[in-house]
């Protein structure tokens, strides 16, 4: 069947991103996600049914239904930027493997074009759903949020053994460079030790070389009101610079080359 | 190693204090060069006219105060004070007189001005009743077209109130034989000509005439040489001593002979930046391929040790205080549409050579680095970029992009040298091309481009489309016929070209009558001595002595009409959702909006004073009478909810700029509308007229004269900047705003585009931040966009900045096609800058 034609449900799509993957590139936001994590700033992505939400004194509806080549004609309208840094297609959400024919449409579509494709995954789903992506994936930028399950089950829904079993044989795949991505998120995983265990985790994956420190950020929080929705999060604040740098100096002594930002 | 050095170089105390010493003082208005203009001018009566400029120049040059400020290293200035200037009555005076107790209080570019220099000045200006090119202008000027100016559709004030400028001359040669040589060129020519000849009288007069030029601009310098002498013996600091010993001798042998060393080179490069600008008060006296011409100077003294780059470092920084040293007083409608005090010395770096190789040497990054150190407006900074461009000279320009002084902007070397071919250049002229002022390329040493040679309001003949040609009561245009008779669309767009076309006509008259006049009444001997082919031919830049000639009027408010005229065509008739008749009510009315409290209360007030003026007494009670009929338009609420629903209509039609190629394709044929029938015509010296699309700073002014238009643009609020989409219309982000600018016809409008960009600070942080700025610029030019420009400052930054100007005071920004000190603009123009889009990446 034809690709282009498979159809999905995005909420957003974002040009001139520079900090999710390399160089230029434009991120599709895809709807729905099996993880409900409390510091969410997308938090109209967690659902996939569409939904109405309210910004700025206005109710928008979010979500859309649309073809993988309607996405993609909207995409590759930024071809030139793309060619120029290496850029591409990144696939965001939500959790772009609740869409998987979807997103491997999406992606094919891409490489069809030559550019680089990158996904921002939890890599909770099957690793059967992953495996069919791969081969037109570049980067795969997945979130690992924290080693102790219990923990990652209180603050996201979901316990983590499944999301670190996928990282192993992520890794084992030649053709995509996985990169580990953490949300800093001051009392869940802002603790140096806690750093320090994820960055080891993603040493012992052998091909993994690069990790990004995120840190937690409240431009969420209006989505949450326009969604008659409680923000949870009370009054946590972005960590400081210095508190980034260290936790950037912990991840570096592991052997890893790591980064404050996307 | 790196083929380049690219790396940073240590600013000196000296640079320091000598920014410093620019801003001490408001700058004022001196009357020396017009006295002595007017001396010699009174004692040649009768003679040639490019006899008595000559002798004019000399006069000046002789007699005029010299000045070498503390612990300069570069000399040459004619005003007591850093950015005094100088006036020209030859040009026009009028105006100048008339603001005498107003232009020290004015809102944009106000000038301090002594009781004693507007004696003087008054005096003089007695002389020049009925002589000065201004009124000559007016005299050949057609009626229709004066009343098209009237009625600001279009303005040529920039020429028709002063010098021409808009040229970049031959540095090189300067630097090279020094007007000794030039004179000898001139002299040869003579010997050439026999005096049976048929043109034997204009040829040897002018001949003559660039020798007195000359000599006249030696006799300046020798003058600083003497100063210099003078200064060192009186000095008891053996540093500045040796220092002014130095400058001494640079001044006695340049910019007489050709310069031996880079040091040399610095000082007859000034000399020839800054007389020029004594001779005629035309702005945008371009340094051009400043890295070019001087590269070989810089290289040899380099290889032989006999310079060390910091020092190469510190005297091209002298330079670049200097340029920002010299200023110029404009009438004040003029000062809006120019604001900033700007000069628009525009100054470029890398691009290709001639034969199409790379050019970027290492001057090209100690530009950047100049620019860098100083952190001033002047020169306007520019870089050409190619496909062979070297990413770390990208990369440079792009940290001096990431300081938000709105410096450098970026020119795409595929679109303009093609451009320029089309337009009768050599290929390789056209890849030594440099910029001109704002935006405007052409070829150095070669060319009078005319550029700035007006600015033309495209959103005007729309409003006359609508009105069947009446503009406040008078048949200002074509009868294009009663809105009802446009049955179709395409009628009305017919009526749209029509009405543009007929006023392009009359702007080509009104230019061509001002070139007229400039060529009978102030033709420049000194600058012709630098232009290709005047020697030869034997005749001034103003009689056509110029090898490339054109005359480039520029467009603006493009995405106006682009939206404005795709929402009649889909409302009206592709949606039949509105009449043009309930449009034209709503244009009227102004959608039924207050207009701005500026306006408003300027209607209060003319209401107020026919009330007066008829013998009704005002109380209190009629003012706020007055008041409340003026803003509230007098409408019922029913009208003002059905234009409330108009604009909701319009808000909802799809903008230029946002990546929607059936905008955008509409936009480049309306942008054809004044593009393609301005080619055209022709100039009285020859030339062609070619279109720029870029307005400087006159969209705020002359969007304060335009009535509200059909894409909800409010009345009398600024139009669009350059090619840019309307501010806040683009909202898909800076590549969507980018792919919709590049669909434009960019080589078509060949007098250069504007493309106004700007970034929060955050977009640029990092490695990635810039190397996504690079990108973007790489983007549009591979799409044939053909100039690009970016203000990198937050908008809390400007408003604290309108708040507290006195913290501000160093705050550069970028205006249109050039940078100016933020604090130093008008409020309207501030707060246009402001309410452009701010375009940043997203987390």
């Amino acid at each position: 069947m034809d690709y282009r034609n498979v159809k999905g449900r995005i909420f957003n799509i974002q040009k001139y991103s520079v900090h999710d993957g390399p160089g230029v590139r434009t991120i599709v936001f895809l709807k729905g996600c099996r993880l409900r994590c409390r510091w969410c700033c997308n938090p109209e992505s967690q659902e996939y049914k569409i939904q109405e939400m309210t910004v700025g004194g206005k109710v928008k509806t979010v979500g859309e239904d649309i073809t993988a080549g309607e996405v993609m004609d909207n995409v590759l309208k930024d071809m030139p930027y793309f060619r120029r840094s290496g850029g591409g297609l990144t696939l965001s959400g939500g959790e772009c493997l609740c869409q998987p024919e979807f997103s491997e449409a999406l992606l094919r579509i891409a490489k069809d074009y030559g550019i680089s494709t990158a996904i921002e995954s939890t890599a909770f789903a099957s690793f059967e759903v992953i495996s069919k992506i791969l081969p037109y994936l570049d980067y795969y930028l997945m979130d690992i949020k924290h080693i102790n399950s219990k923990k990652h089950k209180e603050f996201t829904t979901q316990p983590n053994e499944l999301i670190l079993e996928n990282a192993k044989k992520i890794a084992e795949y030649k053709g995509t460079k996985l990169i580990v991505r953490v949300p800093v998120i001051p009392t869940f995983n802002d603790t140096e030790a806690e750093i320090e265990e994820i960055a080891k985790f993603a040493v012992s994956l052998g091909t993994v070389d690069e990790i990004h420190l995120l840190p937690y950020h409240r431009m969420g929080q209006d989505k949450y009101k326009g969604l008659g929705r409680e923000y949870k999060m009370g009054d946590i604040y972005t960590p400081s610079k210095e508190k980034m740098e260290k936790l950037k100096r912990v991840a570096s002594r592991v052997g890893l080359k790591a980064q404050i930002g996307g | 190693m790196s083929k380049f050095y690219s790396g940073s170089i240590k600013k000196t105390d000296r640079i320091t204090h000598l920014v410093e010493n620019l801003f001490k003082k408001m700058p004022e208005i001196e009357a020396e060069r017009a006295v002595l203009l007017t001396e010699s001018y009174k004692c040649t009566e009768g003679e040639p006219i490019i006899m008595r400029r000559a002798k004019a120049f000399k006069h000046i040059c002789d007699n005029i105060p010299i000045y070498i400020r503390e612990e300069e290293l570069i000399v040459g200035s004619t005003n007591k004070n850093p950015r005094g200037c100088q006036t020209f009555p030859e040009f026009s005076y009028e105006w100048l007189q008339d603001e005498f107790d107003t232009i020290e209080k004015r809102a944009a570019d106000p000038f301090y001005i002594s009781e004693e220099t507007k004696q003087k000045l008054t005096e003089v200006h007695k002389y020049w009743k009925g002589k000065t090119s201004s009124e000559l202008a007016t005299s050949y000027m057609d009626e229709r077209a004066k009343a098209a100016i009237d009625h600001n559709i279009f303005t040529p004030g920039n020429y028709f109130y002063n010098g021409i400028g808009h040229v970049t001359v031959k540095y090189e040669e300067v630097l090279k034989i020094g007007y000794k040589g030039i004179m000898n060129k001139a002299a040869e020519e003579l010997a050439l000509l026999s005096v049976a000849d048929g043109d034997y009288a204009e040829r040897h007069t002018f001949l003559e005439a660039v020798i007195i030029s000359c000599n006249a601009a030696i006799n300046y310098a020798k003058r600083y040489s003497a100063l210099a002498y003078q200064m060192a013996e009186k000095t008891s600091d053996i540093t500045r001593k040796s220092e002014l010993l130095k400058i001494a001798e640079n001044c006695d042998r340049v910019p007489e002979y050709g310069a031996r060393s880079f040091y040399e080179a610095c000082q007859s490069f000034w000399f020839v930046q800054m007389l020029i600008q004594v001779e005629s008060s035309g702005h945008s006296i371009s340094p051009g391929r400043f890295d070019q011409y001087m590269y070989p100077y810089y290289k040899k003294d380099m290889d032989e040790g006999k310079i060390t780059r910091e020092f190469a470092q510190e005297l091209m920084d002298c330079i670049w205080v200097k340029l920002n040293d010299l200023n110029k007083a404009r009438d004040a409608a003029s000062a809006e549409g120019f604001a900033g005090y700007s000069l628009f010395q525009n100054l470029i770096a890398g691009g290709q050579t001639s034969e199409g190789l790379d050019a970027t040497n290492d001057l090209s990054f100690m530009c950047v680095e100049a620019c860098l150190h100083v952190m001033l407006p002047q020169p306007s900074f520019s870089i050409r970029v190619w496909n062979g461009t070297p990413h770390e000279f990208m990369l440079k320009a792009a940290t001096l992009t990431r300081t938000g002084i709105g410096l450098p902007a970026y020119y795409n070397d595929e679109v303009i040298i093609p451009a320029l071919i089309s337009r009768g250049l050599t290929i390789e002229d056209a890849r030594d091309y440099n910029i001109i002022g704002c935006v405007e390329p052409q070829k150095s040493g070669k060319t009078d481009g005319w550029h700035d040679a007006a600015f033309f309001n495209m959103c005007r003949p729309l409003e006359l489309v609508f009105s069947n040609g009446v503009d406040k009561g008078y048949q200002l245009g074509k009868r294009t016929g009663e809105i009802d008779d446009f049955k179709t669309f395409d009628d009305f767009y017919d009526a749209y070209k029509a009405q543009s076309k007929d006023m392009i006509e009359l702007l080509v008259n009104a230019d061509n009558a001002i070139d007229v006049a400039h060529s009978e009444r102030c033709p420049l001997p000194f600058l012709s001595s630098m232009v290709d082919d005047c020697i030869k031919r034997g005749k001034s830049v103003q009689n056509g002595g110029a090898v490339y000639n054109f005359t480039g009027p520029q467009g603006f408010g493009v995405a106006n009409m682009a939206d404005s005229l795709y929402a009649i065509k889909k409302l009206v008739y592709d949606e039949k959702k509105v009449t043009l008749k309930e449009y034209k009510e709503a244009l009227e009315n102004n959608y039924g909006r207050p207009v701005s409290n500026s306006q408003a209360e300027k209607t209060a007030i003319e209401a107020l004073k026919r009330l007066n003026d008829s013998g009704i007494e005002i109380t209190e009670k009629i003012v706020a009478e007055v008041v409340k009929e003026v803003s509230a338009n007098g409408l019922s609420p029913q009208k003002k909810a059905e234009y409330d629903k108009l604009l909701e209509m319009i808000d909802e039609i799809p903008k230029f700029g946002n990546d929607n190629p059936e905008v955008d394709a509409f936009a480049r044929d309306v942008a054809y509308t004044y593009t393609k029938p301005l080619e055209m015509y022709k100039n009285p010296r020859g030339g062609h007229f070619q279109a720029g699309l870029y307005p400087v700073s006159a969209n705020v002014p002359l969007g304060a004269q335009t009535g509200a238009t059909p894409d909800g643009r409010l009345a009398y609020t600024p139009v669009a900047d350059g090619v840019s989409p309307s501010a806040g219309k683009d909202v898909n982000g800076p590549t969507a705003s980018a792919n919709s600018v590049s669909r434009l016809d960019h080589y078509i409008a060949s007098n250069g585009t504007l493309f106004n960009m700007k970034f929060h600070p955050s977009a640029l942080e990092g490695n990635s931040g810039l190397e996504g700025f690079i990108t973007l610029i790489r983007g549009y030019f591979d799409q044939k966009g053909s100039h690009m420009q970016f203000n990198v400052v937050s908008r809390e930054t400007l408003r604290e900045a309108q708040k507290n100007p006195d913290k501000y005071r160093s705050l550069v920004v970028r205006v249109a096609g050039y940078s100016a000190l933020f604090t130093t603009l008008s409020k309207s123009l501030q707060d246009d800058i402001i309410n452009r889009t701010e375009q940043s990446t997203m987390y």
